[in-house]
């Protein structure tokens, strides 16, 4: 076997496991002092790692390891997403990693977090079941770590233990619905399953069992219960990696799998797509309006956004793909900028989420309040921001392939998004607050990455050749 | 000549930071950054016309449109995309000039206006972005970035008409300009969309084969556009929120509402112009009437005026009417056989530029000199202000068309074109040249001459401006005086060959005698102190006098119409649709929801066993749901 080509299109993976090595021996060599710059230094390796890695170094597919990993460039771009999303988390969690009962186990965050990276990163350029499933485990089990994080604290024990039982429950599921395939189709090679698919009846209760796996990731409605008591209790910076990065490879693979192993069934699970899209954004919706926390309100507003994703998973056409991978990152760009004020409010103030706390921000933090209003009209898709580009570009992939009914729902799911979003905007500029929040000044890393989400939410519609850029991979996906 | 995307850069930097520092600037800080950043842009606009020319005609005989940066901003389907770019060619080459140079005398004259006035970093960084979008709007590549750019330019002039907020008329006045303007462009937005749909691309130069089917909808889009130019620059009936825009300060109407914004409509006729010809015509005929009444009405009404500023407001008006005239009596693209106009359409959008904002900027001296707009109150100023003085006779000569000064040469070769055309227009047009020299030296007369309010100048002694506002006073003058001499046609004419300017001289001689009559009559009745005919003449004719005055009541026509047929027939039930019936199905949705969250509240039960439920219920759901379908 030629091990070059496993160095030349396997390199992603091996520069983030040399990442994650490093970190390793950093946590165990380093002193305390040198501790105090874990996060520059994570940070920095991150930094490199993106930049090496972020433009596509082959133009064609490829094949590794007899097809159980395939390379393709839009896999590529997907990745460096990832990586930028996590460095940006990285950014934000310094101010809770430094505190008095977390700070000796910082290393451990950015382990494990990286641990998870990797794993959505095979689980992303998997060419084989079992290789998608191992990349899917790996990522899950130390993401279950991350929620437990603050072990001590009640509720994110018990957000860890709702996660981790759910998540075996999906995997089981999965794994179930996989060995049916392997029991019809007699492979788990994607490019060799797609002529055994016939669509028997086996075949279509394994396509849902293997769906709702993925669902969990995505936390789409019904399989979505987990996700506000995890989003609650788990730490927040923690809660914002979940939201984002671990949403955005599921949404990926999915529709790779659809696509390529699923296309002789595809009214099966578009019909199936279309009757989660509809529940998950009108549940999650109903939901979120109810909601007085802001971290359980996220959890809400994100499976409403992973209904409105999935139109691009729904689509199964290199313009849907394009579409979901600009919404993708638009989404990263919001909802981390969100989350990056919720965790910095929250450090600064003795661990306030609810969204009465956030009454009258404005006074006193005018700058966090402005960013998490652009954040949330990003969210809700109004012009110019971002988010209005990617909804538009994402329903008119959806209603080019004939899903008109679909897109007239999100579009009054849209609307009433905007009220609840617009509820938070209320509570910092109009309501009036006799105690808010103080004014407080963030750490430097915070700083950094809401000015890198801003530039994302204000730019990244505007500048057209991110979407033509991703297109142009797109195409050969 | 990719350094020419600087133009439009340096500009927008300015705006943001001047923008985002806002007070925290030091006024003089933010002015000076600003005037530098034009004074560069205006160095780089005179560069790029020097190469661009320099670099000589094609075998052709043209000078070449290159496309020195573009970029594919916004793809559909098809060959449809919107491109953002930059475009030279004769025209906006010209345009860049005219436009860097009022601009970079407006900042260095506003600094002298402005001083001490709050908010004036926010006056500069307005001015940043006026500059930078009426550029953006000559240089763009297609229709598309045109109708961008031209939003650009209405959103900076209803900031500047409205930077006084704090005056009632100022807001007025800025909301006016803006939903006049913002309804004439919806016809030029239907226009491209018409346009686009029917030849498949925004471009101006669209494929003439694909032009064939579209046939019957290109003068019909053509005819939509040429309502948002009509609009924009201020065409009857459109016209009426230019008077009231004279509410911002002196230098922004200099350079907005004079020289720049308002022939935009002009420009955009004229960039427009190989299709008005090969396929409008009669649409192309169609504006040169509307501008030859538009051009007659203002006139009228500036002879009665009493604010100096409106006097200069309805001259504009009327002198766009010119241009669009001579560009609307074009009846082919050959400039030896009526195509003249085209040329001298431009030649007068220069000489008019430089000439009205010196108008403008003199007016601008006197106001900061008088504290007020109305004739009243002056009177006899010449011995105040010598240079405001002459520089503003330069002008008033100019415009009214005496030679050797600029409007002159322009003003000759419209009316040339003009009675080429008929000669019923061409001697209409002669009338109203004569109309405009006379209204010219009435202000003149009145300002400088003639009755001075002496109690009101003793009390404040009128003073000459200082340096930073007569020095573009001056510099705008010499301008005045030798631009007739620059043999324009070689650089822009409607087929792009080499036209030698040659002087009809009897048009020539017909328009002198008449401009002469109307200087000669304005001298008689208006240089004495005491004005008995002009009071006798305003007696006698006391309804065509106070119709004048109040520009013959179009104001009110639109305060009627819109008020009692629009509000109350259609708005009304339009509003009480919304509220009802739209609202209500939003209402209705919110209700819903409301009741929904409360009906399903019990799935969100914190059980993980009961989630387990769930999932597995749902993916057996979903299963069933499959395998029966």
């Amino acid at each position: 076997m030629d091990y070059s080509a496993i160095f030349s299109y396997m390199y992603t993976e091996i520069a983030l496991a040399g990442v994650i090595v490093a970190v390793l021996l950093y946590d165990l060599i380093a002193g305390e002092r040198g501790r105090r710059y874990f996060q520059t230094f994570v940070c920095l390796l991150m930094l490199f790692f993106v930049a090496g890695t972020v433009y596509p170094y082959h133009g064609g597919t490829a094949d590794v390891f007899g097809g159980m990993y395939q390379y393709t460039p839009v896999a590529g771009i997907v990745k460096s997403i990832l990586a930028i999303g996590t460095l940006i988390v990285f950014l934000q969690s310094d101010a809770w990693l430094s505190r008095e009962d977390t700070r000796f186990k910082r290393g451990e965050f950015y382990v494990l977090t990286l641990s998870t990276l990797l794993g959505m990163d095979f689980m992303v350029s998997a060419g084989h079941f079992m290789m998608f499933f191992i990349g899917m485990e790996l990522a899950s089990v130390p993401m279950a770590c991350l929620v437990a994080f603050d072990k001590y604290k009640g509720n994110s024990a018990e957000a860890g233990a709702k996660f981790i039982l759910s998540a075996l429950f999906a995997s089981g599921l999965m794994l179930y619905g996989i060995s049916f395939f392997y029991g019809t189709a007699g492979t788990l090679y994607f490019e060799d399953m797609a002529a055994k698919i016939d669509g028997s009846p086996l075949q279509i209760l394994s396509l849902v069992f293997f769906f709702t796996g993925l669902g969990f990731k995505l936390s789409l409605v019904p399989f979505h219960l987990w996700t506000a008591d995890t989003y609650q209790g788990a730490p927040t910076s923690v809660t914002s990696y979940l939201s984002v990065v671990s949403k955005a490879a599921a949404a990926f693979i999915l529709t790779v799998i659809f696509v390529k192993v699923f296309p002789s069934v595809s009214d099966y699970w578009q019909l199936m797509l279309y009757i989660v899209i509809v529940l998950s954004i009108t549940v999650a919706n109903v939901f979120a309006i109810r909601q007085k926390n802001l971290k359980r309100f996220m959890a809400f507003s994100s499976i409403s956004q992973a209904g409105y994703i999935m139109l691009g998973v729904i689509c199964g056409t290199p313009y849907g793909m394009t579409s979901l991978i600009f919404y993708l990152l638009v989404y990263m760009a919001a909802n981390l900028a969100a989350f990056g004020v919720i965790s910095t409010v929250e450090q600064h103030s003795g661990g306030k989420t609810g969204i009465e706390d956030y009454n009258g921000l404005y006074r006193t933090n005018p700058k966090l309040a402005v960013i998490m209003t652009l954040a949330l009209f990003s969210l809700a898709g109004i012009p110019p921001f971002a988010g209005f580009f990617s909804k538009f570009f994402i329903f008119a992939a959806a209603f080019e392939q004939g899903f008109h009914v679909l897109v007239f729902i999100a579009l009054i799911n849209t609307v009433i998004s905007l009220y609840y979003y617009l509820l938070i905007v209320k509570a910092m500029f109009i309501t009036p607050n006799e105690n808010p929040v103080p004014a407080f000044r963030s750490d430097r890393g915070t700083r950094l990455s809401l000015l890198l989400c801003l530039a994302g939410i204000i730019a990244l519609g505007i500048v057209s050749s991110v979407f033509d850029g991703i297109g142009l991979y797109s195409f050969g996906m | 000549m990719e350094y020419t995307i600087l133009i439009l850069l340096l500009p927008f930097l300015s705006f943001i930071l001047t923008g985002l520092l806002g007070t925290r600037l030091k006024p003089v800080a933010a002015g000076t950054f600003g005037t530098a950043v034009t004074g560069i842009v205006a160095l780089l606009s005179y560069w790029t016309a020097f190469s661009y020319f320099g670099a000589g005609r094609n075998a052709e005989g043209i000078y070449p449109t290159m496309i020195p940066w573009n970029a594919e901003w916004l793809p559909f389907g098809g060959s449809l995309h919107i491109d953002l770019g930059i475009l030279l060619d004769p025209i906006s080459v010209m345009m860049l000039v005219v436009i860097s140079t009022v601009s970079f005398m407006v900042h260095i004259y506003s600094f002298g206006y402005m001083k001490g006035e709050r908010g004036f970093q926010r006056y500069y960084s307005f001015l940043s972005l006026f500059t930078m979008s009426m550029l953006g709007l000559v240089v763009a590549t297609n229709i598309f970035q045109m109708y961008i750019f031209w939003e650009l330019v209405g959103v900076s002039s209803y900031l500047l008409i409205g930077f006084y907020y704090t005056r009632k008329e100022a807001v007025a006045a800025s909301k006016k300009a803006f939903i006049v303007t913002r309804f004439a462009d919806l016809g030029f937005l239907v226009g491209i969309l018409i346009y686009g749909f029917y030849t498949g691309s925004f471009s101006f130069t669209p494929d003439s084969a694909v032009i064939g089917t579209a046939k019957v909808f290109l003068p019909l889009a053509l005819g939509l556009m040429f309502i948002g130019g009509a609009g924009k620059s201020a065409m009857f009936p459109l016209h009426i929120w230019l008077p009231d825009a004279m509410e911002g300060p002196t230098p922004v109407s200099a350079l907005i509402h004079a020289a720049t914004m308002v022939v935009a409509g002009v420009y955009l006729v004229a960039r427009m112009f190989p299709l008005f010809i090969g396929y409008a015509p009669e649409v192309l005929h169609i504006t040169a009437y509307v501008g030859a009444f538009t051009a007659l009405y203002a006139a009228v009404v500036a002879c009665v005026q009493s604010d100096i500023k409106r006097v200069l407001a309805f001259s504009t008006i009327s002198q766009i009417g010119f241009m669009i005239v001579s560009l609307g009596v074009c009846t082919s693209s050959d400039p030896h056989a009526g195509g003249l106009g085209y040329m001298a359409s431009m030649f007068h959008l220069f000489t008019h530029a430089m000439f009205k904002a010196l108008l403008f900027l003199g007016a601008g001296c006197i106001i900061h000199a008088v504290h007020s707009n109305e004739m009243s109150a002056m009177g006899g100023l010449r011995k105040y202000m010598p240079v405001t003085h002459i520089t503003f006779l330069t002008a008033c000569l100019a415009i009214a068309g005496i030679w050797p000064f600029s409007g002159f040469f322009s003003k000759d070769e419209i009316l040339a074109a003009c009675f080429a055309f008929s000669p019923v227009m061409g001697w209409v047009m002669t009338f109203i040249a004569g109309l405009t020299a006379f209204y010219m030296f009435r202000l003149y007369y009145n300002i400088f001459w003639g009755r001075e309010n002496r109690e009101l100048h003793a009390e404040h002694t009128p003073h000459e401006a200082p340096l930073t506002m007569t020095i573009p006073l001056v510099f705008l003058a010499a301008v005045t005086l030798a631009a007739g001499w620059i043999p324009f046609g070689n650089f822009v004419s409607s087929d792009g060959q080499a036209y030698r300017i040659h002087i009809d001289w009897s048009v020539a001689a017909v328009s002198l005698c008449v401009a002469a009559v109307g200087i000669a009559l304005a001298t008689w009745m208006y240089l004495r102190e005491d004005r008995k005919v002009a009071d006798s003449l305003a007696v006698r004719f006391s309804g065509l006098h106070k119709a004048a005055y109040h520009r013959f009541y179009i104001d009110e026509i639109y305060q009627f119409v819109t008020h009692k047929i629009i509000f109350a027939c259609i708005s009304t039930p339009i509003a009480w649709f919304d509220r009802h019936v739209v609202d209500g199905f939003m209402n209705l949705l919110a209700y819903v929801t409301q009741k929904f969250s409360w009906v399903i509240r019990g799935m969100q039960s914190g059980y993980v066993q009961r989630y387990g439920i769930w999932f597995l219920g749902g993916a057996l759901g979903l299963a069933i749901v499959l395998l029966l379908v």
